[in-house]
């Protein structure tokens, strides 16, 4: 009894949310009216849900995605997301929204003495497929721009969802170009199951040249069924349809490829430039160049557990962060260590190494042997899209912008500040610059920290691309190496030439060799070449060479 | 001159090899009242992320252990070393172990490749070793008692999976570039053929230890997967790698329900202090889950809770794996009343453990477990929701039925069988023969 009065409670509170969403409209707007008794049904099935297994919850949803309630919507999207929930005492459905509890069908919030009291309705790929196109199937007329296109994406995934009067419908209606081509190349796919060979025929002719993946791979499974039942002319059709997709994916993989080439060379590029500075200028083998690296990374991670809230400003703030102390320990390390031992290559390579090694162990013993997890502010996600077949990703794209920023701030360091004039003149004639009074102790140890605060910057860019841990730098070190020895020892430039051209190379080869066999054909490549070419690809020329 | 000074130092050695034995036994003698457990697990480098937390885990239980009166009524003491995740020194860091610390037991390993360099060390001087990490298979030691998973406990179990359950038809196998991936892809290829796949549908890749740069394998994954027919991948990607490499499915916006990833070296470890939103629904397979509901299972994240002193450190697989073959090694020491070797690895067999999943891990003749296996999907909140179990343990098989070389092989250290790879067909045994 009590029950009974609880229910009907429920549905008279339904009401007020009800009007909310009305604003959405609803397919099926003319029987509104019955939508008493389809939330009774919402409910019901909600809380047959609690108890199901999977597979009777895929039989569940299949009936939910067909409630014509205003509230239905919303359940999908909260189940989708995985924040329907119920109470474990009295099986009352609620939501979990970061922890903010919410009554499903009254919208009041509630406080949980235990986060025990509630259990998830836990959701599966399968279902959450299904519950995707039972939103799609309901946005279709939504008033917003982003949820109809969005909804006529999921469409073309599950072209059955909606029956064929609704789609011409929404074909119809559809002001806006881009979904209303998406909507026709539904009706194309769903076209190709038809029963009249006109209808598949036409359907055919509507999918040709769309890049859409789901076109492509409904294309393909129609050819193997028109083959199973031989015929001939469809198969003939779908095939040139066929070709045509792949002819243009071909030209657009070139495109990517070419992309990702770029974007593995900004990666590499950002690990040498200083790298460039610190062997390429200096001359100094510094084997922890690489931890320079780490230690750029490490302070992004800093930084951002200073300001979790705000992603974004705190990777801004991490750049100066990350080059003050990468470049601060580079000094240290410089007046330390390096000083002692110009002029004793060997030796270098091994003081440094060892550096590099407490680095790492130092490190380790602060933060522990875990990686670290560095956050990606939003606008770092995500794909821009030129065409469905052709999309280049915002954190490579970054990243591609913001090597060459970096290159080009230090190349005007180089040329236009007194500074770089220094440097250059200690670089080039050491005793001559010295007697022109430029202090060459001080220049020394600037420009390590400058090669070394750059190589830091790239710990920060780095951190979004890859694992933030004690041994991240030793990736790069090798890398970084062949980077400048390719590109020509103390050549700006040529670590620019260089990392792109690798970058490409790498890319251009691993489709057919595989990324490891990719890998050691560009190590090949490259002592051929420097076999051929001792100083790499832009040499310095005059005096400045003979003294490298 | 020179053979006078050859022949002082052969006897000085000698003379010194023997004041060593001396005092090694003095040693063993005096600390008599402690049981000696080596810990070998890498404190540093590549493989600590994962087997730090091992090491842990088998610290907290000899802490328990000793807090419950210890063993035979003497104390566990630890004695761990850091093989550094330098393979080589695996093996001199066992002998150090064996030979010097002379530890009645080792946990260890976590890589293929460390436990190879481990095994003949470990049979040379008669050691007992236990590993807890799911590997390749093919390998059965008298010296080892394997309690990870075996490739019929993770990997055919998946597929089937993906096969009966999500109607997958083309597959691609992605690794690391190294001796469990490769062994396991080559396992699935020939599963998979066996079950009527075509070559052109098994698409496979591996990378090096660590690649970071996965624009182009996912790329292609994405072309392969658009051909109409459901596709999945089938991830052997070992450690830190799969963090770029999930970021980068995430970004070229490849969603589990359009292409699932399943993986059989992810788990809460690897994926904490990461943002999983966008791997919801990608899958794992193991034999445990931190999110499995059972009593044992609370008490045990409570534990480890406790003796981190951390609310938000999570538990594992080879946690579960390491906490298993420690229960069972402290009950068959207890039935053999002695630790010493031959009559616990005897005492092993048919030892019975509570699995932290609720039912019962049995250690059967070939020194491999029976465990259930479990399918998990990844949740917002990095853990694992189960959506699909075995109805029954399944047992451990040391030598795959799904390779032509192993197929006739099984692994029985009773007698009278005795022998890590006894051939059913030629009724011989392969080598590896126990008391050796």
């Amino acid at each position: 009894m009590f029950s009974l009065f609880k229910q009907i409670g429920v549905m008279l509170l339904i009401c007020m949310p009800l009007m909310a969403q009305a604003a959405e409209p609803q397919p099926y707007k003319e029987d509104q009216a019955s939508s008493a008794v389809a939330t009774s049904e919402l409910y019901e099935l909600s809380q047959q849900l609690i108890d199901a297994g999977y597979r009777e919850k895929q039989a569940l949803v299949e009936t939910l995605v067909e409630i014509n309630d205003p509230q239905t919507l919303k359940f999908l999207q909260v189940m989708v997301n995985g924040d329907l929930y119920y109470r474990k005492d009295d099986r009352v459905i609620v939501i979990n929204e970061d922890d903010a509890i919410t009554i499903f069908f009254t919208g009041e919030s509630i406080t949980l003495e235990n986060k025990r009291d509630i259990k998830k309705i836990s959701v599966n790929n399968k279902l959450r497929t299904l519950l995707r196109g039972g939103i799609a199937r309901l946005q279709i007329f939504s008033n917003n721009l982003e949820l109809r296109k969005q909804a006529a994406t999921n469409l073309l995934k599950s072209a059955d969802d909606l029956d064929e009067a609704t789609l011409q419908l929404a074909v119809e209606k559809e002001k806006n170009a881009d979904v209303q081509e998406i909507l026709s190349l539904v009706q194309g796919i769903r076209w190709l199951e038809a029963d009249d060979e006109k209808q598949r025929l036409a359907g055919v002719e509507l999918l040709s040249g769309s890049l859409y993946p789901d076109v492509r791979g409904a294309l393909a499974n129609y050819v193997r069924a028109a083959e199973a039942d031989e015929r001939s002319t469809e198969v003939a059709a779908a095939k040139k349809a066929l070709d045509k997709i792949e002819a243009m994916l071909t030209a657009n993989a070139v495109v990517e490829n070419l992309y990702f080439g770029l974007a593995l060379g900004a990666v590499l590029l950002l690990a040498a430039i200083g790298l460039a500075i610190t062997f390429g200028v200096m001359g100094v083998i510094n084997m922890a160049h690489g931890e320079m690296i780490m230690l750029g990374a490490y302070t992004t991670y800093m930084v951002q557990q200073l300001m979790p809230e705000h992603m974004g400003v705190s990777l801004v703030v991490s750049i100066p962060a990350a080059f003050l102390i990468s470049g601060l320990v580079g000094i240290a390390i410089e007046r330390g260590v390096i000083r002692h031992l110009y002029g004793r290559p060997l030796e270098t390579l091994l003081a440094t190494f060892g550096i590099s090694l407490i680095l790492q162990q130092a490190v380790r013993s602060i933060f522990g042997p875990l990686n670290r997890d560095v956050g990606t502010p939003d606008w770092m996600a995500g794909t821009f899209m030129i065409n469905p077949a052709l999309e280049l990703t915002y954190n490579r794209l970054y990243i591609i912008i913001f090597s060459l920023l970096v290159l080009a701030v230090l190349a005007l360091i180089l040329k236009r500040t007194l500074f770089g004039l220094q440097m250059r003149a200690v670089t080039m004639n050491r005793p001559m610059a010295s007697s022109m009074g430029i202090r060459t102790g001080w220049v020394d140890a600037l420009t390590f920290g400058l090669g070394s605060g750059i190589a830091g910057i790239a710990g920060v860019a780095l951190s979004q691309l890859t694992n933030v841990g004690p041994n991240m730098g030793q990736a790069y070190i090798i890398d970084s190496f062949m980077v400048v020895v390719f590109g020509g020892v103390g050549n700006l430039w040529g670590t620019l030439v260089g990392a792109m051209s690798l970058g490409v190379m790498n890319k251009l080869l691993e489709p057919w060799a595989g990324a490891v066999v990719a890998k050691i054909l560009m190590l090949v490549f490259i002592i051929l070449f420097i076999q051929k070419r001792p100083r790499g690809l832009f040499a310095l020329k005059g005096r400045a060479a003979d003294m490298g | 001159m020179k053979k006078i000074s050859l022949k002082t130092l052969v006897k000085a050695s000698q003379i010194i090899g023997m004041t060593a034995i001396a005092a090694g036994v003095s040693i063993a003698n005096a600390e008599d009242d402690t049981i000696k457990v080596g810990v070998l697990h890498s404190l540093s480098g590549t493989m600590a992320i994962s087997e730090t937390t091992l090491k842990d885990t088998v610290l907290m239980m000899i802490e328990e252990q000793n807090k419950k009166g210890g063993l035979l009524g003497k104390q566990l003491e630890p004695v761990v070393v850091d093989p550094a995740s330098n393979w080589p020194l695996f093996a001199e860091k066992t002998r150090e172990l064996l030979a010097k610390e002379d530890v009645d037991v080792i946990f260890g390993c976590w890589t293929s490749v460390s436990r190879k360099s481990v095994l003949p060390v470990i049979e040379e001087l008669n050691g007992l070793m236990f590993y807890p990490v799911q590997y390749e298979g093919e390998e059965s030691s008298y010296n080892v008692f394997y309690t990870g998973a075996a490739p019929n406990q993770q990997a055919i179990p998946a597929v089937d999976y993906l096969m009966n359950d999500l109607e997958v038809e083309r597959w691609v196998l992605a690794g690391t570039d190294y001796v469990y991936p490769r062994t396991t892809n080559k396992i699935l290829e020939s599963y998979l053929k066996s079950k009527g796949v075509d070559e052109k549908d098994i698409m496979i890749n591996y990378t090096p230890f660590g690649h970071s740069d996965w624009q182009t394998i996912v790329s292609d994954v994405k072309k392969f997967g658009g051909e109409g027919k459901k596709t999945a991948v089938v991830s052997t990607i070992n450690g830190d790698a799969n963090v770029p490499f999930y970021k980068e499915l995430a970004n070229q916006g490849i969603n589990a329900e359009d292409i699932p990833v399943v993986a059989f070296s992810v788990g809460e470890e690897e994926l904490s202090g990461f943002d999983t939103k966008p791997l919801v629904g990608h899958l794992a397979a193991w034999n445990y889950f931190q999110s499995a509901e059972s009593e044992e299972n609370d008490a045990f994240i409570e534990q480890w809770h406790a003796f981190t002193k951390d609310e938000n450190r999570v538990t594992n697989d080879p946690m579960e794996a390491t906490y298993i073959g420690f229960e069972m090694w402290t009950k068959a020491v207890e039935k053999a009343g002695t630790t010493d070797v031959d009559k616990v690895e005897a005492a092993m067999i048919g030892i019975e453990v509570p699995n932290l999943t609720g039912g019962t891990a049995v250690m059967n003749e070939n020194h491999h477990l029976s465990k259930p296996v479990l399918i998990g999907e990844i949740q917002e909140d990095g853990q694992f929701e189960i959506v699909w179990a075995t109805d029954a343990e399944v047992k451990g098989d040391a030598w795959t039925d799904f390779l032509p070389e192993s197929k006739n092989l099984i692994s029985d250290w009773t007698s009278p069988v005795n022998c890590g790879n006894y051939n059913t067909v030629t009724k011989s045994c392969g080598g590896a023969v126990a008391g050796e």
